[in-house]
């Protein structure tokens, strides 16, 4: 491509995402199958992007592009300034580690194994020392409000609680992205807005956070909202976003901003 | 990720399915077990053998009296005298590849002390015949060649004959015996040598100059020499021994080049060394049959393996997405893996040498442990580990991160 990735957002600096001419082709047997045909987009830095759209929209598909667990079948990806949608397995591995972070509905926190363990993961696999990994996880921990509960494994913690421990793994590695895959889909609304407002905390230190959602009224705590319809981008709308504020009995997670987290 | 934290994820993966741990480890155990338990039995029947052939003498030719033959009917070797004393003087004098050389004749006599008596094997032999034998005394000394050109009345005994005939630990040198009808006086005691191979015990014996038992015991033959000729070749030399001692006795009996031996010399070391390969053979037939069970070993962690990789599929597919390398899942697989193959291994060479010690203090079977076999079968089992833990491994490896979280 020798075309800039040209959003309709027109970005003065590089974006931290920039997709452009996005394809995805399945091919089964004879079919093949356009889940991406041609998705164009940018994505500021501290940006909190809501990706809206029904089943089989292409959401899914452009979710595991921007999170580089899929390759596109051609189309430019570069996150941060780099081109990654040639890499290998391994160095795909490596761009999930040190600029993704990840967020699923279903938490995906490894069973049997306590919040601290699971948080420090992603270090272990940047083999970052034990003692500073230690230090890292519970200042994560306690940046979504779990300093108490560090030794306590999933199945002792509630589900808003695990999904804290999933967002504090997501933020361990200082991470330039977050990707939440239906993050509150298996949350009751209370604990949702939680996370919501953990979520625009992020960004407002500075932290892309991408969102896919199938609910209108979680999708209205992000300050641009994005519907995937057939392949394409139907619409791409910024605006004002709702402050996620938790119901006045909850004490507020985020006690403490990072330190090196600077003002978008 | 270091190899101590991928060690530790595979020993908690491992301890959380104890049971299901033990039992895929089972294999490598009985296998490394049985493995080491037939090499330490194999091993310990060989020493015997060896040892048991050792009390024989080393380096021992035993050369027989030929066989018989009138009107077409053969009798067996030794059945005629054939070998002349004037054959073992030129066997001494002439072949340079024999050390030493004594007559072994042999007769069963009644030994009677004061209180006592006790029928035996008394051999006539030359002052040679100990060192042959590599027999020290305990008590006494060995005749001299002076008693030998007297026809001295002078004997050794063997220790069963002094336990008999004295009671254990009596020290009867000095004392006189009568052997048949002669009264002979005790020069020494002949150290305890044990029982040989096929159970017959060497110290039932009395040893006297072999003149004394041509004259005295069992009336001579005049220029034949009705007995056997012990001969210790030089060090290593016995089948070059051998061949010299034939030569010379073909042409000493004036057998032509088509004719058979009227003598035969029996090698003793061939025989040990054909004897040891025989228990070499039986041990490696053992061992293989151990190094299959070993291999069915390996399957069953291959299988639990697979199952593994397929029940944490999920987690695999989380920890891809946070970074780890198709590497690192790769060496966490194999990692544990090996882990279990290792500590099968280790506990079946826990239990291969219990069995073994078990069998030596309660049965009193002979048994050797070697290290490099408990080495060897660790090692295999390590290999067995791999190899069985790569395809798992590498499967889990390959997984797309993707499909890996959706899997339920």
């Amino acid at each position: 491509m020798s075309t800039e990735g040209a959003s309709d957002a027109a970005a003065p600096e590089h974006p931290l995402i920039e997709l452009s001419e996005i394809q995805k082709v399945y091919a089964s047997g004879d079919v093949s199958v356009h889940a991406l045909r041609g998705v164009t987009l940018g994505i500021e830095r501290g940006e909190f992007v809501a990706v809206m759209g029904s089943s089989g929209s292409g959401k899914s598909t452009l979710m595991n592009i921007l999170g580089c667990l899929d390759r596109p079948t051609s189309g430019v990806y570069k996150l941060d300034g780099a081109e990654v949608s040639r890499l290998t397995k391994a160095e795909l591995a490596e761009v999930r580690n040190k600029t993704l972070g990840f967020v699923f509905q279903n938490f995906n926190l490894l069973a049997r194994t306590s919040a601290q363990e699971n948080v420090e993961l992603p270090l272990v696999y940047a083999g970052v020392a034990g003692k500073e990994r230690r230090r890292r996880a519970v200042a994560a921990l306690t940046r979504v409000g779990l300093e108490k509960r560090m030794d306590h494994t999933p199945n002792q913690l509630s589900g808003g609680q695990q999904q804290r421990v999933a967002i504090a793994r997501a933020i361990v590695s200082q991470p330039k992205v977050i990707l939440a895959d239906e993050p509150t889909g298996n949350l009751d609304s209370r604990t949702s807005v939680e996370v919501m407002s953990i979520f625009q905390e992020l960004g407002r230190a500075g932290i892309t956070v991408v969102l896919v959602t199938h609910e209108p009224d979680i999708a209205e705590y992000a300050s641009r909202v994005i519907i995937v319809k057939d392949g394409y981008i139907q619409s791409d709308k910024r605006r004002e976003m709702k402050e996620a504020i938790v119901p006045p009995e909850f004490v507020p997670p985020v006690s403490a901003r990072s330190p090196t987290g600077g003002q978008a | 990720m270091n190899w101590f934290m991928t060690f530790r994820v595979a020993v908690r993966a491992i301890v959380r399915n104890g049971l299901r741990s033990f039992l895929t480890t089972l294999g490598i155990i009985i296998g490394v077990g049985a493995v080491i338990a037939m090499m330490a039995i194999g091993a310990g029947a060989k020493a015997r053998v060896e040892q048991a052939f050792a009390a024989m003498g080393t380096d021992l030719l035993i050369l027989l009296p030929g066989s018989s033959s009138s009107s077409g009917v053969r009798g067996g070797f030794g059945s005629q005298p054939t070998l002349t004393w004037d054959d073992l003087a030129a066997i001494r004098t002439e072949v340079p590849m024999v050390k030493n050389a004594s007559p072994q004749l042999r007769s069963n006599q009644p030994i009677v002390s004061e209180d006592q008596n006790w029928t035996t094997s008394v051999y006539g032999v030359a002052t040679e015949y100990f060192d042959i034998r590599s027999w020290p005394m305990s008590s006494g000394a060995i005749f001299t060649d002076a008693d030998i050109d007297s026809s001295a009345k002078v004997v050794v005994l063997g220790q069963t004959v002094v336990d008999k005939l004295y009671g254990p630990n009596a020290n009867p040198v000095g004392q006189m015996v009568r052997i048949g009808v002669n009264p002979f006086r005790i020069v020494g005691v002949a150290k305890r040598k044990g029982q040989s191979s096929s159970g017959t015990d060497y110290d039932d014996a009395a040893f006297i100059p072999f003149t004394t038992h041509a004259h005295k015991i069992q009336g001579g033959l005049g220029k034949y020499m009705n007995g056997q000729v012990y001969i210790q070749a030089q060090p290593g030399m016995t089948t070059r021994a051998q061949a010299d001692v034939t030569g010379l006795m073909r042409d000493r009996h004036k057998i032509p080049p088509s004719g058979d031996d009227d003598f035969s010399i029996r090698n003793l070391s061939e025989i040990a060394s054909s004897q040891a390969e025989s228990t070499d053979t039986i041990t490696t037939l053992l061992a293989c049959v151990a190094l299959v069970s070993l291999v069915v070993g390996g399957i069953g962690i291959m299988n639990i393996m697979l199952v593994s990789v397929t029940e944490r599929t999920r987690e695999i597919g989380v920890r891809m997405a946070l970074g780890a390398k198709p590497m690192n899942i790769l060496s966490q697989f194999l990692i544990e893996a090996l882990t279990l193959s290792i500590t099968g291994g280790l506990i079946g060479v826990a239990s291969g040498v219990g069995v073994a010690l078990l069998l030596t203090i309660k049965y009193q079977w002979p048994t050797l442990l070697q290290p490099e076999v408990i080495l060897v079968s660790v090692g295999f089992s390590a290999f067995v580990g791999v190899v069985f833990g790569l395809y798992p491994a590498w499967k889990a490896s390959q997984l797309d991160p993707i499909d890996a979280l959706r899997y339920e």
